[in-house]
């Protein structure tokens, strides 16, 4: 016959404060857990959610980063007249040549010295339309031939300087702001975009950084990428789909939070098993005769052992709900940090999903388990006389 | 009697509960001391800086290249010493994993900026007069097994192509904080190939460094650089050379404050462990102590009984704790070489985690010997445990 689980609940409320402690120690392990994912999770999404399938982008061979990147002016025109590249709703070639650069800003509160680098991107005017991730929200849209500016929502939040209304100084000329804009979970949100022919005036440069373009169909990537492997003209730069490199770009990144995370998360997961162990142990010493009790009462080794494993199991999936419940509080904490590639600011979010959700509680249970099973093991190897016979 | 070895005996009376407790406190205080040392990692910059030494940059952001016609301009404004320059080179040495600094120098002048690389004369000699000569750390010689006149093939990036580079010298850092795992190869060879395969990139440094006469001056001669190519085509922005390490701190310091985070997070555990464990051994000893006082113990032996106890088990878990520091770090460096060359453990790591420990050991024990401190005897006595 199976022992009550009414038995195990009942001996965890008895001794309330070493439930307690052993509870937090689980939680704090298993937020460290979560976060951790959470944070490699989010820049992934964000990354993800960047790149467009659809869309390519055109690169120099050498560059790591679209700041770093030079297409020519005759290398932009031959490439846009490749029949790989979709049409636009005016029938002219669903391209955007953009040049990117960075200025500095100084983040709200931060010091005026402890400037960002923050990305500034000159488009065509087909650049919004290529990115529909990417809408006005408030003001509007900058003209073409001015030197109008638009900001991301994330920027204004984050950055001092550049509100709605309000202008902004580099490359020599002052910029209105007279929009901002969402771009979700991109990485597009960390930017301010203006007209490419401005930048390109105001920076003095000859030709773009990148060239984005719409691909025809499916098969129209392995075409151009062909062609431009085998143009003489063109072998200098790289297509890769807009996806994949911008997951790419995050890839140095998302591995640093990783391998960071799992490393600690792992040493601490020792200790919360030992935590859990301890604790365990403990109460199988101290119910001693009680298990000697119940074995002469006819309760099985084996409903011993499960009901102590039990136990274990409940402390770790508690704490791991809580640490759990904390760890998605962080979801409304955005991160705002140096991204290793391109060394220009990118935010992200904590992001829960289900499969963190349910990794998160096997781990809690696994901790739980893997610290009760030695204990459990030996309360259930007492000797039923000497058990009854200890004090 | 002796207080200490009734403690140590007390202790070890649960030998499984003690060994899990100092097993539990040694690994918290391991993964405390691995992220301060991770931490330490970023702060290394500063450390080895000199304040005779600014570094001249573009004012945006250092990838953006300046042009090799600013040196002179540079040498001619006052309380100038010397100038040099660098370029960053990247590449990949066999293996993306296999990271380590690699940059083009002038080696004439370097060797001037910055005595605290030292080389063997003939070494030195070597290097300077070989176009495809390299100089290496001695942290990196023995890492990778370099040797004088091995050939170090890189795949550039940044610059693309094979590279090779002939193995000079290997020099050694003056003092503690000086890095001794990086590259450094001619300018002059970079830019040659750079010249012929992309012209419209030649020409360019990444950055100066400026030796200035007198530390004091830093500000004003920075501000004088500065002034000098404002409005040009490429602004700079110069600052001590402490400063620009602590650029790259700030950069990634949503990083640093989340490690940080951690580390207080750790000593909540460790607190919580010991305390578990001293808080169960306090309650089951209540009629011992009772029995202890009645014997003429005062309130005080018990308290110090307690502390004594939680004291030792953490100190014996935070030595365990520290010992072990020292091989994971090295793992930990190997796991992620792309990103730490090699992390040192500073004396100050061990210094905090073990004032940690001490503090840990004594609140944790506080409440237990409080308890049983105030506990009268009789209800001591008339408990069964």
């Amino acid at each position: 016959m199976k022992i009550p689980l009414s038995y195990s609940f009942r001996n965890l409320w008895t001794r309330r404060l070493t439930t307690s402690l052993t509870i937090v120690g689980l939680a704090l392990v298993v937020f460290v857990f979560a976060a951790i994912l959470m944070l490699a999770n989010g820049l992934e999404r964000t990354m993800v959610a960047t790149g467009s399938d659809e869309n390519a982008i055109v690169l120099r061979k050498s560059a790591e980063s679209e700041a770093l990147s030079s297409v020519g002016l005759d290398e932009s025109d031959i490439l846009a007249t490749q029949p790989e590249v979709a049409l636009g709703a005016d029938g002219k070639p669903f391209v955007t040549k953009e040049i990117v650069t960075m200025i500095n800003l100084s983040k709200r509160g931060a010091d005026a010295s402890d400037l960002s680098n923050v990305i500034v991107r000159g488009v065509s005017p087909a650049g919004l339309a290529l990115r529909p991730q990417v809408a006005i929200v408030e003001g509007r849209m900058f003209n073409f031939g001015s030197s109008e500016i638009i900001v991301s929502k994330g920027i204004q939040k984050q950055y001092d300087g550049v509100e709605l209304g309000g202008s902004i100084k580099f490359g020599g000329r002052s910029w209105k702001i007279v929009g901002l804009f969402d771009a979700g979970k991109t990485a597009f949100a960390s930017e301010l975009w203006t007209d490419n022919d401005q930048i390109r005036q105001a920076f003095n440069r000859q030709g773009f950084s990148v060239m984005i373009f719409r691909l025809k169909d499916k098969e129209a990537f392995n075409t151009i990428k062909s062609k431009i492997e085998a143009d003489p003209r063109l072998n200098d730069l790289k297509v890769l789909r807009e996806k994949d490199f911008y997951a790419a770009e995050s890839e140095l990144l998302a591995t640093f939070i990783r391998i960071l995370g799992l490393m600690v998360t792992i040493i601490f997961s020792f200790g919360a098993m030992i935590g859990a162990m301890i604790t365990m142990y403990a109460a199988v010493a101290n119910r001693t005769v009680e298990i000697g009790t119940l074995r002469a009462l006819g309760f099985k080794r084996r409903s011993v052992l499960a009901a102590f494993l039990f136990e274990s199991l409940f402390l770790a999936l508690i704490g791991g709900v809580a640490g759990l419940l904390i760890a998605s509080l962080m979801q409304f904490i955005s991160v705002s940090t140096t991204n290793f590639t391109t060394f220009s600011e990118i935010a992200f979010s904590f992001s829960l999903s289900p499969s963190i959700i349910i990794t998160t509680l096997i781990f809690a249970a696994v901790m739980g388990f893997v610290g009760g099973f030695l204990p459990s093991f030996r309360a259930a190897r007492l000797n039923i006389i000497s058990a009854l016979r200890s004090s | 009697m002796n207080l200490l070895k009734l403690i140590l005996r007390n202790i070890f009376r649960h030998k499984l509960r003690a060994l899990l407790t100092v097993l539990g406190i040694a690994i918290a205080v391991m993964a405390f001391g691995l992220i301060r040392t991770m931490i330490g990692a970023w702060y290394q910059g500063t450390e080895a800086s000199a304040p005779d030494r600014i570094i001249t940059r573009q004012a945006i952001s250092f990838i953006f290249p300046l042009p090799l016609a600013d040196k002179d301009q540079i040498a001619r404004v006052p309380g100038v010493k010397e100038v040099t320059y660098l370029n960053w080179f990247g590449g990949v040495y066999k293996d993306k994993n296999n990271f380590f600094a690699r940059m083009a120098c002038d080696p004439e002048s370097f060797a001037d900026i910055y005595p605290e690389y030292q080389l063997k004369p003939d070494e030195l000699a070597a290097f300077k007069k070989e176009r495809n000569a390299c100089i290496v750390g001695k942290k990196l010689a023995d890492q990778y097994h370099f040797k004088i006149g091995d050939v170090i093939p890189l795949a550039g990036d940044i610059f693309p192509g094979q590279w090779e580079f002939v193995v000079r010298g290997i020099y050694t850092g003056r003092d503690r904080s000086t890095d001794e795992s990086s590259m450094y190869f001619h300018w002059d060879y970079l830019n040659e190939r750079v010249t012929k395969s992309s012209p419209g990139r030649a020409n360019q440094v990444g950055w100066y460094v400026v030796k200035i006469n007198n530390p004091t001056e830093a500000a004003t001669v920075s501000e004088k650089i500065d002034a000098m190519f404002k409005n040009s085509d490429s602004e700079t922005k110069t600052e001590t050379e402490k400063a620009f390490a602590s650029g790259f701190i700030s950069m990634s310091s949503a990083i640093i404050s989340g490690l940080q985070i951690i580390s207080y997070v750790i000593i909540g555990i460790i607190f919580l462990v010991l305390a578990n464990t001293m808080i169960m051994t306090a309650r089951e000893r209540i009629r011992e102590y009772a029995v202890l006082k009645t014997l003429g113990f005062t309130g005080q032996h018990i308290a110090l009984l307690v502390f004594g106890e939680s004291l030792s088990i953490a100190l014996i878990g935070g030595i365990i704790g520290i010992a072990l520091i020292f091989p994971i770090s090295a793992g930990f460096a190997k796991a992620m070489a792309q990103f730490f060359s090699y992390l040192v453990v500073e004396p100050s790591t061990i210094i905090i985690a073990t004032v940690l420990t001490i503090m840990v050991g004594l609140v944790a024990g506080f409440f237990p010997a409080m308890r049983s401190m105030r506990m009268k005897i009789v209800d001591g006595l008339r408990q069964i445990g």
